[in-house]
């Protein structure tokens, strides 16, 4: 039943999949990583899309990457990432398992051990905790057991975050779960060319990697020119783990990732012609190991910094950044960190879930807030 | 029909004829086991035509006295054990006495390109693959979690978190299918883990994609205080039915049963035949760990009729039947059993705390600032501070026992300054 909601590629092609009236992505605001080719602008392409691209890439590149997963093969994923890779790579590595997530992610370690490099699809955010035990007991933990002598080059593709009108489990952000344990790597992308790149790299990484998929920008576009990743030693994974700004400013810091980066931009946007304020957005990217370089950078500059994410904000990213940032820009600071997030309780039914998920107003309350201070 | 293969009766006698051994004497029925008459049926004809005695024909007279002679050494690491755990030099001991013959007949099955994923009990199957116990030893005493290179010896970590290590061994056995391999995978696990939601989900993969597994069940009858009749309905084997692939239930207190029934096992694995599943059923004589006190849930009559059943006391009684052991070499290989004792005692009591450094080693493959930075501060609070005074304790607590505790009535010295 989970694929009868979904809003394909081909059904929705005006490249808006926001549901905070954002409309399509401002190129001018995304990362300057797609050069533009001689011929002209690049095409814009979908998120999804530039997955898909990423995956094939990295499959050609190295028979050693399978994907496997629920509904991959034959449909192409319930969110099409994974469209084609069956056709072009065969059955044996683009493989459509059993509906048993625990067992996806225990034969990938067992698979990895063989010296294969596996690339998990969980289907939905919701569906990955009966996987919990092999991924946090199991894959986060066999190097540090084998003293070194175990890589487990695991990516586990999970489409995360709400905003599409599902039904329950198909709307959550279970990134904290993951970034408390210690031997697993987690980032979220939240544009065309940074997924292209980033899922690549994660495949590349010889730790394995919860890579988190804005699933309510799958279908929104930019330009982008598709790169494989040519350099397939471990030093190609260095930028996975990097924050970027993605829109310069003075007066204040916005930090989000995954799906809020782009309701960040939109908020730093809106308080330029309103509120004649300078907001710099800054995308996480990485989750685990957190980069908080360029963070404390703006905030030293800013003085005010506002995260915004759609997990509940218990025990959550944004509270790992706003104690360190506390601990590491104290005096820089002229509020105190805030935070938006979605609310500590379980993920609303749809109807309410534009209440739930942060939005441009709710941010700039928040930005209104760290200047009243 | 087939009650429980077996190619020594608890006599000592040893089966020839095929139809004996798939179809057992009276008195090899099990003491305290409900004789349902169920068994294997027309749906299994693998293993219904299984010739048992055919499978172990090439064993020589060397060949019986080496299986003893493992059964024996193996009985006596783990009785060294316990008096490790005793005298407070490990934390914890998980004992597979009573398990012997099914670890060693079937870890003596296993190939050089087959691989093993046990299980934390499985210390007779590790020292059939050449593990030094004095790995174990560390695992146990808390020196490490690991310890051994799985690859070099075809035997996985030990897994605690029972039942995961089957979604290992299926994805590892396809990733053997794939690369062209010779070999196949055999999964260690027990009655209690067949209740985990990972074994049953690695019995549905590998019967979808036909992985080269075997699945190699220890049914000791016990998990911790539960009976085996807690986690199951039917007999453990039986569900292989319902996945779609053999199985068979093997006398595990016989040590040749449960060598050809592996062999046969694996050859049909590694044949393109699919999983496997093995159910052999023995007995956990001792406590689930030292920390655990069976008499709290169990009869002491109980134990008492598996004595009658002990598998090395049944290789013996074979062995000198048919003239391969006399007095003399019984007492060489006791002796081999002491030396092999008294050197790992030796080697576990010597067996020092890591450097604290190590602490913060391979959390990554690539480097984690975070970890770098508690690294440093550690260090640099740490100093030449020696650490924490003590080792484990006994009672399985995970609570260290300060420097001079007493521990099982005996005074734990503290000039081994560790």
């Amino acid at each position: 039943m989970t694929g009868a909601m979904i809003v394909t590629d081909e059904q929705r092609t005006d490249g808006s999949g926001s549901t905070d009236g954002s409309g399509a992505a401002d190129a001018a605001s995304v990362p300057a990583t797609s050069p533009a080719t001689a011929s002209g602008p690049p095409a814009p392409i979908t998120l999804a899309k530039a997955l898909n691209l990423g995956l094939h890439a990295a499959m050609a590149a190295d028979p050693k990457v399978i994907v496997m997963g629920e509904d991959v093969g034959t449909l192409g994923g319930v969110f099409r990432v994974t469209d084609g890779l069956q056709r072009e790579f065969g059955e044996a590595r683009v493989i459509d398992t059993p509906l048993a997530e625990s067992a996806i992610v225990g034969t990938a370690i067992g698979l990895a051990m063989r010296g294969y490099r596996p690339v998990c699809e969980i289907q939905f955010d919701g569906f990955v905790y009966p996987a919990f035990d092999q991924i946090v007991s199991q894959l986060a933990k066999l190097h540090y057991r084998s003293a070194g002598r175990i890589r487990l080059p695991v990516t586990i593709r999970i489409p995360f975050g709400g905003g599409i009108g599902a039904v329950e489990h198909h709307s959550e952000s279970p990134e904290a779960y993951f970034c408390h344990t210690a031997g697993l790597k987690v980032v979220a992308c939240s544009n065309p060319a940074d997924a292209h790149q980033m899922i690549q790299q994660a495949i590349r990484s010889d730790d394995p990697v919860i890579f988190l998929e804005p699933k309510r920008r799958y279908w929104e576009k930019s330009p982008m020119v598709p790169q494989p990743l040519t350099d397939l030693s471990a030093t190609a994974t260095e930028g996975l783990h990097r924050s970027a700004v993605v829109r310069a400013g003075r007066d204040a810091t916005l930090v989000g990732y995954g799906p809020t980066v782009r309701t960040c931009l939109d908020a730093a946007e809106v308080s330029a012609a309103d509120d004649g304020r300078s907001l710099e957005v800054i995308d996480l990217r990485s989750l685990s190991p957190l980069d908080l370089g360029p963070v404390l950078d703006s905030v030293r500059r800013t003085g005010r910094l506002v995260v915004v994410h759609e997990a509940p904000s218990n025990v959550s990213v944004s509270a790992e950044v706003a104690a360190r940032v506390t601990e590491e820009a104290f005096y820089s600071l002229e509020a105190p960190v805030l935070r938006v997030t979605g609310f500590d309780t379980p993920y609303p039914p749809a109807r309410l879930e534009d209440h739930y998920l942060p939005d441009v107003d709710r941010i700039l309350d928040a930005v209104d807030r760290a200047f009243d201070f | 029909m087939t009650e429980l293969m077996q190619l020594l009766t608890p006599g000592g006698r040893r089966i020839t004829q095929a139809s004996e051994a798939t179809s057992p004497a009276a008195d090899t029925a099990l003491a305290g086991q409900p004789d349902d008459g169920r068994g294997m049926t027309a749906t299994e004809p693998d293993a219904a035509d299984l010739d048992l005695p055919a499978l172990v024909a090439d064993l020589t007279g060397a060949d019986l006295v080496a299986l003893y002679r493992d059964l024996l050494l193996v009985r006596r690491f783990d009785e060294e054990a316990t008096s490790l755990q005793r005298q407070g030099e490990l934390g914890l001991w998980a004992s597979l006495r009573g398990q012997e013959a099914a670890q060693v007949g079937s870890g003596r099955a296993l190939g050089p390109h087959d691989m093993a994923f046990p299980s934390y009990r499985e210390h007779g199957v590790a020292w059939c693959r050449g593990v030094d116990p004095e790995a174990i030893l560390a695992i146990f005493r808390g020196t490490s979690l690991g310890g051994w290179d799985p690859d070099e010896h075809g035997f996985a970590l030990y897994s605690i978190v029972v039942g995961a290590q089957t979604l290992h061994a299926t994805g590892y056995a396809m990733g053997m299918a794939r690369d062209g391999s010779d070999g196949a995978a055999i999964a260690y696990f027990g009655d209690g883990a067949s209740s985990e939601g990972d074994v049953n989900e690695a019995f549905g993969w590998a019967g979808v994609f036909g992985a080269p597994v075997v699945f190699f069940c220890q049914n000791n009858q016990w998990a911790i205080s539960e009976p085996a009749s807690r986690q199951s309905r039917t007999e453990i084997f039986h569900r292989a039915t319902g996945f779609g692939f053999p199985s068979v239930r093997v006398d595990g207190n016989d040590v040749l049963a449960c060598l050809a029934v592996t062999r046969w096992a694996l050859a049909t694995a590694r044949a393109g035949g699919g999983p496997v599943l093995v159910e052999a059923l023995t007995y956990r004589m001792g406590a689930h760990t030292t920390a655990d006190d069976p008499s709290r849930y169990r009869a002491a009559d109980e134990l008492e009729r598996w004595r009658r059943r002990d598998p090395l006391d049944r290789m013996r009684t074979h062995l000198v039947a048919i003239g391969l052991l006399d007095d003399e070499r019984q007492r060489h290989l006791e002796l081999e059993a002491d030396t092999l004792a008294q050197d790992l005692r030796v080697r576990c009591r010597a067996l020092p705390d890591p450097d604290p450094a190590i602490l913060f080693d391979h959390v990554q493959v690539t480097d984690n600032a975070l970890v770098a930075v508690q690294r440093a501060a550690f260090a640099a609070t740490s100093g030449d501070a020696p650490p924490a005074g003590g080792t484990a304790s006994g009672d399985g607590t995970g609570i260290v026992e300060r420097e001079g505790a007493v521990v099982a009535g005996e005074r734990h010295g503290t000039e081994e300054a560790w």
